[in-house]
């Protein structure tokens, strides 16, 4: 048993200790400055760091988002057929790997939590050297591991992410996306849906109670309601919930005759399924047959839903039937080492692997900053979606945009979906100050160091 | 010194030693070996060890002193990490006034939460932390989506006002700090084929662990730790002799809450960016792992099982498919594949396989934790010296005979 006395000499001493303490950190101060910008690569290889989910809800995703970054690798150093590189309209790239340098990468799980996808970034970019971080199959993840790269200085190439907010009201100058969002899906989806439903339709939303499914509902909604549509009711669902049973009773009796599903995943395969045994699918409300929406659709999705998704109208970034001399490079080479076609998460993530490749050697180098002024405003074609720009105002892509319906008679497990119409990119384009992508600035890029 | 006896000064000093000495400690092996994929010693997994080590010490003032299990703890650290965030966003990004809210934040969160659960003791006591932690993680993730941006997390942006701080027109945010000095800022020295890396921020966080380690030391040695000890041992009794125990138990609890507001409030500071994940049960139950890992109700166990758990999260994790080949590409095909197979269930996304099968050895094996398997090891060395059994024993309280089960029924 003891006790704190405090007399002079005693607090003297440890006032000294605690003085020492704190003097110590400032040696460190000077920062060792022999780098122009954050791990810029000296030797033979230059490291990009692979920031896929290995676990958790989107690990399936996540499996075949690194399957198509190890073929952009291999495509990059000069092995197999080539893919996209053949086809895409910039030819900087050679096969020999980046700038000359060979291109390694490092792995990383992030879990689909932003901390853990922070912390598996850190490491690469403080560990192993990566100059530039791409990944990752959800818009919280995004967001949180783009802010991080905006802060140390290299760039990020986002993976599968879906929410306005990735280049929105987060946006950041260092962070890239390629993959479209809802707002495009919700205009893109809107006049299929005048056309196969008619102008006079009641719709009403389930909604997962986050981000995504928040952005989402906005431009289904805003898009619909142009039309002539009329909203009856949005209901926010749990993003835990299983079964939607209590959710889909009330929809009946609500005068609505459209349900649109703002669900994700595991979420949209159980409310669809609900929804379906529920019998909505047969059900007559205001004289008309009542349908079914779902707004973003992966072919992972459908899977799990099985026969449920037949005639339910969604959009998608990409679809590997499409039959450009891209994506039909793309799948071929994909499926020829791997043994099945590429989901469109795989395609965004090879994608955005080339267009930094190519960024770098019309850049000429690794630096951040040259980097990001060769992607900006850059107009490039050949890799699945037609003519595409990366434009400079908010680091998104505009290209055109999928509309499509799951298959009646489906052939194979592959085979779920098909293509109803391919918007062209002018009527899913907004300006930069669009009000659902307001608030947020992308400010100066960092070269860090 | 201190108002330590010599061999608690003792062991500060150790635990001083190691704390700067880190750097070097986590960085073995050579730059550009295979074995360097096992090097730890880059600042942010040293920080987290540190952050996630008071995380643990506070938990174990509750669970190691006072026996009482909460599943909620992750609340208190999250709460911290929204408190810091916000004052990043509005005061300045000084840390200091960030961690001292995120202390006094967490503090009165768990003051309530505690005031509340605490009227059940064992596992009642448990599930309603647990139910806490998990509203507070609902409220977070969707209902309170103005306060904590839900899903994203809640992150700086180039419009807050941050009122102490000068007007920033650089187009970039900026970084936390501790008076001018950012906590990123760092030394990389290159010796013997090794790179080390001295970070602000490792040595801050590891300057505020020492303390907080500090601290519970001088919890531990009070009459007060002693109080929480008996509570642990049969709180009934106490009870009998005409002693509350809720002042003790709900003391504990509030000095726990703060330690883990303090690791959420660091850890806001080393990366300023708060999401509701780090209030999920999930995140609770890992420091109950840790604790046991480490050894409950020892100082440094809980210490050495976030470490333990941090190390194999960010290493092991990284070990993908394409590495082990490139170690095993000296055998055989056939074999090859077969051993890759069998190694990559237990490295990379199968890291939580070989996380569960060393808390399994652990837990049969050396109920103490690690800090167990350590003293057999100096045990085996010292043989020859026998020590009379005197004042030495509480240190760690391994030789504590087996805890009845919590009791229910009070």
């Amino acid at each position: 048993m003891s006790r704190l006395i405090m007399n002079r000499r005693g607090l003297l001493k440890s006032g000294a200790a605690v003085g020492a303490g704190l003097a110590m950190p400032t040696v460190f101060a000077g920062s060792a400055a022999a780098q122009s910008y954050t791990n810029e690569p000296t030797g033979a290889s230059v490291t990009l760091g692979f920031n896929v989910p290995q676990s958790g809800p989107y690990a399936d995703e996540g499996a075949d988002e690194l399957r198509a970054y190890e073929l952009a690798v291999e495509h990059l150093n000069g092995e197999g057929d080539g893919g996209m590189m053949n086809t895409f309209s910039s030819k900087a790239l050679s096969g020999s790997g980046i700038l000359g340098k060979k291109v390694e990468y490092v792995t990383g799980d992030t879990q689909t939590k932003s901390d853990a996808a922070r912390a598996s970034a850190r490491s690469m970019i403080e560990k192993d050297g990566a100059v530039m971080i791409t990944g990752g199959s959800s818009s919280g993840v995004a967001v949180a591991v783009q802010a991080l790269c905006q802060e140390a200085g290299v760039i990020f190439m986002a993976g599968l992410t879906h929410s306005n907010d990735t280049t929105g009201k987060d946006k950041k100058a260092n962070g890239f996306r390629h993959f479209f969002n809802s707002y495009m899906s919700g205009a893109a989806l809107a006049p299929v849906l005048n056309n196969a439903y008619g102008a006079d339709r009641k719709a009403y939303h389930l909604t997962a109670d986050y981000n995504w499914g928040y952005t989402t509902e906005q431009a289904v909604r805003e898009s619909t309601e142009a039309m002539g549509w009329e909203t009856v009711a949005a209901v926010k669902t749990p993003l835990t919930q299983t079964d939607f049973s209590s959710y889909i009773t009330p929809v009946l009796n609500s005068g609505a005759d459209v349900l649109v599903l703002n669900h994700y995943g595991a979420n949209m395969v159980n409310s669809l399924t609900n929804a379906v045994q529920f019998g909505l699918r047969e059900a007559q409300a205001n004289g008309k047959n009542f349908e079914i929406v779902v707004p973003l659709y992966s072919r992972l999705m459908a899977k799990g839903a099985g026969s449920n998704v037949a005639g339910i109208f969604g959009s998608t970034n990409w679809h590997w039937s499409l039959s450009d001399e891209g994506s039909k490079a793309f799948v071929q080479s994909f499926g020829t080492k791997y043994g099945f076609p590429p989901s469109q998460a795989a395609h965004t993530c090879y994608v955005q692997a080339l267009l930094y490749a190519d960024a770098c050697e019309r850049a000429g180098t690794f630096n951040p900053c040259g980097v990001v002024e060769a992607l900006e405003g850059f107009e490039f074609d050949g890799m699945g979606n037609g003519p595409t720009l990366y434009r400079a105002g908010d680091h998104q892509c505009f290209k055109d945009v999928l509309v499509v319906k799951g298959k009646e008679n489906p052939e194979n497990e592959f085979d779920l979906l098909e293509i109803v119409e391919v918007t062209p990119a002018a009527q899913v384009t907004y300006p930069v100050d669009h009000p659902q992508f307001a608030g947020g600035e992308l400010g100066d890029c960092n070269p860090g160091a | 010194m201190l108002g330590l006896n010599k061999r608690d000064f003792r062991l500060l000093i150790i635990v001083l030693l190691l704390t700067l000495g880190t750097p070097f400690l986590l960085q073995p092996f050579a730059e550009g070996t295979e074995l360097a994929k096992f090097n730890a010693g880059y600042p942010d997994l040293m920080q987290r060890i540190a952050i996630f080590g008071i995380f643990a010490m506070g938990f174990n003032i509750l669970f190691g002193l006072t026996g009482y299990l909460s599943f909620g703890h992750a609340a208190f650290l999250g709460v911290g990490s929204y408190s810091a965030v916000w004052m990043f966003k509005l005061l300045s990004m000084n840390v200091i006034p960030a961690i001292l809210l995120a202390m006094i934040t967490a503090g009165l969160f768990s003051l309530v939460i505690g005031y509340i659960s605490l009227r059940r003791s064992g596992i009642y006591f448990s599930i309603l932390t647990l139910a806490f932690a998990q509203m507070s993680f609902a409220l977070a993730y969707s209902v309170l989506t103005p306060i904590t941006n839900g899903e994203t997390g809640l992150q700086l942006a180039l419009s807050d006002p941050r009122i102490l701080d000068p007007v920033n027109n650089t187009g970039s945010l900026p970084l936390t700090n501790i008076f001018g000095l950012e906590m990123n800022a760092a030394v990389k020295i290159e010796m013997l084929g090794r790179l080390y890396t001295f970070s602000v921020g490792y040595y801050f966080s590891a300057a505020i662990a020492l303390l907080a380690f500090y601290v519970s030391l001088r919890i531990f040695r009070s009459p007060f730790g002693l109080m929480l000890r008996a509570i642990k041992s049969n709180q009934q009794r106490l009870s009998y002799t005409g002693l509350s125990t809720r002042p003790y138990t709900l003391a504990a609890f509030v000095i726990s809450g703060i330690y883990a507001g303090l690791a959420g409030g660091l850890m806001a500071s080393m990366d300023p960016l708060a999401g509701a994940e780090r209030m999920q049960w999930t995140a609770s139950g890992e420091v109950v792992i840790m604790s046991i890992l480490g050894g409950v109700g020892t100082l440094m166990g809980p210490v050495l099982g976030a470490g333990a758990i941090k190390y194999l999260e960010n290493i092991f994790s990284k070990i993908n498919e394409s590495v082990l080949q490139s170690w095993f590409a000296f055998l055989p095909d056939g074999l090859e594949n077969t051993v890759v197979w069998v190694f990559s269930r237990f490295t990379g996304d199968g890291w939580p396989l070989t996380l569960g099968l060393l808390f399994m050895l652990v837990v049969t094996f050396l109920p103490g934790g690690l800090v167990e398997g350590g003293q057999r090891i100096a045990k085996l060395f010292k043989r020859d010296k026998v020590k009379p059994d005197g004042e030495n024993n509480d240190e760690d309280g391994a030789k504590h005979k087996p805890e009845p089960t919590p009791r229910v029924d009070e």
